[in-house]
């Protein structure tokens, strides 16, 4: 699909096609592939990813350590190491654009003021020596050439947008004076600061403790209702994802291998990887019980397994499994999963075998 | 072994006795806490972080204890007390009656044999530069009367099956391993001199998930096998939820609430294991519109100053004056004494009701 002719139409940011907007999504990576080339070989971390997502929709990304995640987001901010890491293939359009095929400086007025991230790590994501005021100021003074103090005031402002207390005092104190709580607080204030219209969040809350987990996700769904942004959520967590999501993308060994609405893919997976990591969550009815455990290791990228990259796994993988990679299947309108079987798993409603 | 029950032991704090069995461990109103000093010639102290302040609860053979909490509680202080790398600053840990915070020498080698550890993080806690057989094999040489020298290594690979490794990995290094095969091997190190209490600091949370149910798997197999009794530390409820008999709930150096599992997740009368549970997020996404959140108001205090009287009662919803004056000690709520109910379990709050924030499945 050329895109070229959508890219050259408009350069200015648009005054908003009145009703367009609703059906183009505002994000669509499409068949993005993404490689690092190491010493030990090519590992391939991103084969083909697929996703989309609208203003005001939440896409939850759910994958293990190395099932790719984390690429892709960076593929899509532009902030991949290259080298090593290398886009291959593929698209991401943004607001119609094609981001590829931006040069660096058209990129660079994108990321941060159009489309902005949350890392996992506040720590070691914010700088040591720079004030947090400095640090949320600088959005301004870069992107829109407000002088010190104008900055300092719209930090300030931002600090109180994200219910730290005291933001005229703790304005000047360092990161390492904030708790765990409120650090992931500015990072989320600066993502925020120039009012993107997408967020990527990659593991926003797993370095927090519960109760202050709960407090930092409330504050992002709140925050996203009233600016009506797009988010992409990074997470591991079933739960987390449960609680805001409104569609899931599971990653395997760098593909997409289910993607659904919320709802349905609790009630019913139609991929086994993402059964068995239902079934492996421990509930209370089965307690006693062994816990379902996915068999085995997932797979290492320099080695992705011939086939459907899950089969050493599967409970239920066949022969063609090995041999055949199994397309993205269409489930319904909605819903779709990378697997042979995908009609067998979800008609499956047997209760977790406990074959670990 | 000597199993007289000491005739000084202070009343036991009230809590379920299952089958009255002898507590193979006793912890007795530990209290650590790390002095904070200033200056550099002339160190005085300003002040200590309350790491632990006070904590008491039992551990009965072949039980596993879950112990939950936040960063910060002291739930991993409280582990390396157990296992004697920290001198408390003042308490007592009784294994079988007798107190060992203050052995050293041959005794408290002798004790140390039958309490063993497995560590939250696989990357940092086996030594790179060690084969497997070495570390597994470590215990031993400290131990010799074990295992005899020309038996070690049939005995690290009769461990190494145990855990589910293949016997012949025996000459690997540790960064030839996954994180769960580390993790394995980790216990595998626990058990080699067929310990009697086994204290795991957080052993799944730096694991995939697909990975962590297979440790937990194999943690409950040999617990079955060899009778082993689990000090459980966890900040996953559900995790815990699944292998703890009995759980306890840490705030700020202090057990808050203590109980038999289903007491605690069902029937908690602590507000805060009400708050902790309830900001647990369920993967059930039909449970998020009609389920009750209790978000909590700030971080937790520094235990360097944590608040007076109770100490949860900055972020309390319920909290008053008394609260403020008045420490709440971990009893049995006066409400529920004699109710013989779930809710009949200790609980530090002086305005302690029941109120179910996991709807039952």
């Amino acid at each position: 699909m050329s895109t070229s002719g959508a890219t050259d139409a408009v350069m200015a940011p648009e005054p908003e096609p009145p009703g367009g907007g609703e059906e183009r999504p505002l994000l669509d990576v499409r068949n993005l592939h993404v490689e690092f080339r190491t010493r030990e070989g090519i590992a391939k971390a991103v084969n083909g990813v697929n996703y989309s997502v609208h203003a005001g929709e939440t896409l939850a990304v759910l994958g293990e350590s190395g099932s790719g995640k984390s690429v892709t987001a960076q593929a899509v901010m532009g902030i991949l190491d290259s080298p090593p890491g290398f886009i291959t293939q593929g698209e991401v359009v943004f607001q119609g654009r094609d981001l590829l095929r931006m040069g660096g400086e058209e990129r660079r007025k994108i990321r941060g003021a159009r489309m902005a991230m949350i890392f996992q790590d506040a720590l070691s994501s914010l700088n040591p020596v720079l004030s947090v005021g400095e640090q949320l100021g600088e959005m301004f003074r870069v992107h829109q050439g407000l002088s010190r103090k104008e900055a300092r005031a719209k930090a300030i402002e931002l600090m109180e947008r994200v219910r730290i207390p005291a933001a005229r005092e703790r304005v000047k104190q360092y990161p390492h004076q904030f708790s765990g709580g409120m650090r992931q607080r500015v990072m989320i204030a600066m993502a925020m600061a120039l009012e993107p219209e997408l967020i990527i969040a990659d593991e926003p809350t797993t370095a927090l403790d519960v109760t202050v987990q709960a407090q930092v996700m409330d504050l992002l769904a709140e925050l996203q209702r009233e600016y009506n942004m797009g988010l992409i959520l990074i997470t591991h967590d079933l739960g987390v994802v449960a609680d805001v999501a409104d569609k899931i993308a599971v990653m395997y060994a760098g593909r997409i291998v289910e993607s659904s609405p919320v709802h349905d893919i609790y009630r019913a997976p139609a991929h086994p990887y993402t059964r068995g990591l239902l079934d492996s969550i421990p509930r209370v009815d089965l307690k006693g019980q062994e816990l379902y455990a996915i068999k085995g290791l997932p797979p290492n990228l320099l080695h992705i397994p011939p086939g459907c990259a899950f089969n050493p796994r599967c409970p239920r993988a066949q022969e063609v499994c090995r041999t055949d990679v199994p397309p993205l299947y269409r489930v319904n309108q909605e819903r779709a999963s990378a697997c042979h079987f995908w009609k067998e798993t979800l008609d499956d409603d047997s209760a977790p075998s406990g074959d670990a | 072994m000597t199993t007289a029950p000491r005739p000084a032991t202070p009343e036991r704090p009230a809590g379920p006795d299952p089958d009255g069995r002898e507590p193979i461990l006793q912890v007795r109103n530990l209290v650590k806490h790390f002095p904070l000093t200033q200056g550099i010639l002339f160190r005085k102290q300003v002040g200590a972080v309350q790491a632990v302040d006070g904590v008491s609860f039992d551990l009965y053979p072949g039980e596993t204890l879950g112990i939950v909490g936040e960063s910060g509680c002291g739930k991993s202080t409280v582990a390396r007390l157990l296992m004697n790398l920290e001198t408390p600053t003042s308490g007592e840990i009784l294994y079988k009656g007798e107190d060992i915070t203050r052995l050293s020498g041959r005794a408290l080698k002798a004790v140390r044999r039958n309490i063993q550890m497995v560590f939250q993080d696989p990357y940092t806690s086996l030594n790179p530069r060690m084969t497997v057989g070495d570390i597994i094999g470590e215990p031993f040489e400290i131990h010799p009367e074990v295992a005899p020298k020309g038996d070690r290594r049939r005995r690290v690979q009769e461990l190494l099956d145990v855990v589910g490794l293949n016997p012949e990995y025996i000459n690997r290094y540790p960064h030839q391993f996954s994180g769960g095969q580390r993790q394995r091997i980790g216990i595998a190190r626990g058990l080699a001199l067929r310990p009697e209490v086994i204290v795991a600091d957080e052993p799944v949370s730096a694991l995939d998930v697909s990975v962590q149910a297979q440790v937990v798997n194999l943690m409950e197999r040999l617990q079955d096998e060899f009778g082993l009794a689990y000090m459980f530390i966890a900040h996953d409820l559900s995790i815990v939820r699944h292998i703890a008999d009995r759980v306890g709930v840490m705030y700020l150096g202090r057990i808050v609430e203590l109980g038999a599992d289903a007491a605690i997740y069902e029937h908690p009368t602590h507000p805060y294991t009400q708050a902790l549970l309830s900001a647990v997020p369920v993967p059930n996404p039909e449970a998020r519109e009609h389920r009750e959140r209790i978000i909590l108001a700030g971080d937790v205090p520094s235990p360097a100053d944590p608040p007076s009287g109770c100490r949860f009662r900055t972020r309390c919803w319920k909290a008053q004056e008394l609260c403020a004056e008045k420490d709440p000690p971990l009893t049995v709520p006066p409400v529920f004494r004699g109710t013989a109910g779930p809710t009949e379990h200790p609980s530090a709050c002086h305005f302690a009701e029941e109120k179910q924030v996991v709807p039952p499945e």
